[in-house]
């Protein structure tokens, strides 16, 4: 691990220099009174434990479930997706896009590390790499190898560079064997990378 | 600008590295430089556009050896000192020693559901003529500005289709430089991935392109 934090020197924790650097400068802008560090426990308090794959989740298995709502998604995924509590920032504006036995899609931001945060969470580390965010739009079909996942010949790969303020979801295709099964069981077949595009739902055991 | 972050087709980074049951956090001071970030801008200082254009101005080995939290927070320190709202010497101290500069909120924690909440949408009412349609066949202009754009190098002087319109949005070219919002029409456009790369497949790549970026073919 590169940028760990505390080590152990004879019982006295020692800080990593960015570790030293970020505590730093918290305590001067708080100093200063830019920022409330209340405030700054509830930022990561909300994106740690409040926001994150489940939501999304739960909007993969209603369009499962749901035709109507499956409608709405390609319609106006930012409304459809808002009816279930979802929205705000880094997802403003939502487009849906569905996987089918021709296409195959998978998001990346090419420029940044755009991701839609109200349904998703945070980004996970490789999402925001440099191999990810080169390779993605050049050789998709291998970095979906290097999840795992293989793709036919005959599936086009679709790939969204989230350039804009735009941000994408996958639905992935919904697993066989699932026939008559409730959204709060499928939705424990959809995992995060499913909906980034670099992974497929779970096959029911 | 041709920054560090327009990664788009370079190779050399090595392969992707899925994590099993990744943590949000890998150390104890990523929240807190995460948070900072999103505090910072929550005073209104600078806008999204800003905020992106400060981490393309990174020196390019540093922005390439910084992890993610470790390159937003050199980005967020290049801003403030940037703006006079520290100053390099109290970064290095960690200790006031020039008044606070005026900010326009201080975003309080109960402030912070509703903040959220709000987001900040970049869609613009705008009379503002539409350019192209669905369906319309375009090539993107080959720019090499100086600023922020977010036409990717990739995708320069490329042939693409006009797949979506999503109506009038902030202009990142205009408002990462104080030059206001200038709305402008934004459109998907499909690229095949013969046409980016010269590859023999059927693959393609969506991108999301503002009007100025494109013209006729």
């Amino acid at each position: 691990m590169p940028h760990d934090g505390d080590h152990d020197h004879g019982g006295k924790p020692e800080l990593s220099p960015i570790a030293l650097r970020v505590r730093a400068l918290e305590s001067l802008l708080v100093e200063k009174g830019y920022v409330d560090p209340a405030a700054l426990d509830v930022l990561i308090d909300t994106y740690e434990t409040r926001i994150g794959p489940r939501n999304g989740a739960r909007v993969v298995a209603k369009a499962w479930t749901d035709p109507s709502f499956a409608e709405w998604l390609v319609r106006d995924a930012t409304a459809a997706i808002a009816s279930l509590g979802y929205a705000g920032r880094q997802g403003e504006h939502m487009v849906a896009v569905f996987n089918s036995p021709e296409t195959h899609n998978m998001i990346v931001c090419t420029l940044c590390s755009c991701y839609p945060w109200p349904v998703l969470g945070l980004p996970p580390v490789w999402y925001k790499s440099m191999p990810y965010r080169s390779r993605a739009v050049i050789e998709p079909r291998a970095v979906l190898r290097e999840f795992g996942v293989e793709i036919p010949d005959g599936r086009q790969v679709r790939v969204w560079d989230s350039t804009a303020e735009l941000r994408y979801l996958v639905i992935p295709e919904r697993p066989a064997g699932t026939g008559g099964w409730d959204e709060e069981r499928l939705a424990e077949l959809v995992t995060r990378d499913s909906m980034i595009g670099t992974g497929l739902a779970r096959m029911p055991a | 600008m041709n920054g560090p972050h327009d990664m788009g087709g370079f190779t050399g980074f090595g392969p992707v590295r899925p994590e099993a049951d990744e943590p949000v956090w890998h150390a104890d001071w990523e929240p807190r430089a995460f948070a900072l970030v999103l505090a910072m801008g929550m005073t209104g200082s600078w806008n999204i556009d800003t905020a992106r254009h400060a981490r393309e101005r990174l020196p390019a080995m540093q922005y390439w050896q910084s992890s993610y939290y470790e390159m937003r927070h050199h980005a967020l320190l290049l801003q403030l000192i940037e703006l006079g709202l520290i100053t390099a010497q109290e970064e290095e101290t960690g200790r006031m020693s020039v008044a606070p500069a005026p900010v326009k909120r201080i975003a309080r924690s109960g402030m912070i559901p509703a903040i959220l909440a709000a987001g900040g949408p970049s869609d613009r009412p705008g009379t503002r003529p539409q350019g192209f349609a669905t369906g319309d066949v375009i090539r993107t202009r080959n720019e090499n500005s100086d600023g922020h754009t977010r036409l990717p190098r990739y995708a320069r002087g490329k042939r693409g289709e006009i797949v979506a319109v999503h109506g009038m949005h902030v202009f990142p070219d205009s408002n990462a430089h104080g030059r206001g919002e200038d709305p402008q029409w934004l459109y998907t456009v499909r690229f095949g991935a013969r046409e980016l790369w010269g590859k023999d497949t059927r693959d393609e790549v969506c991108i999301d392109l503002w009007e100025p970026y494109l013209e006729p073919v």
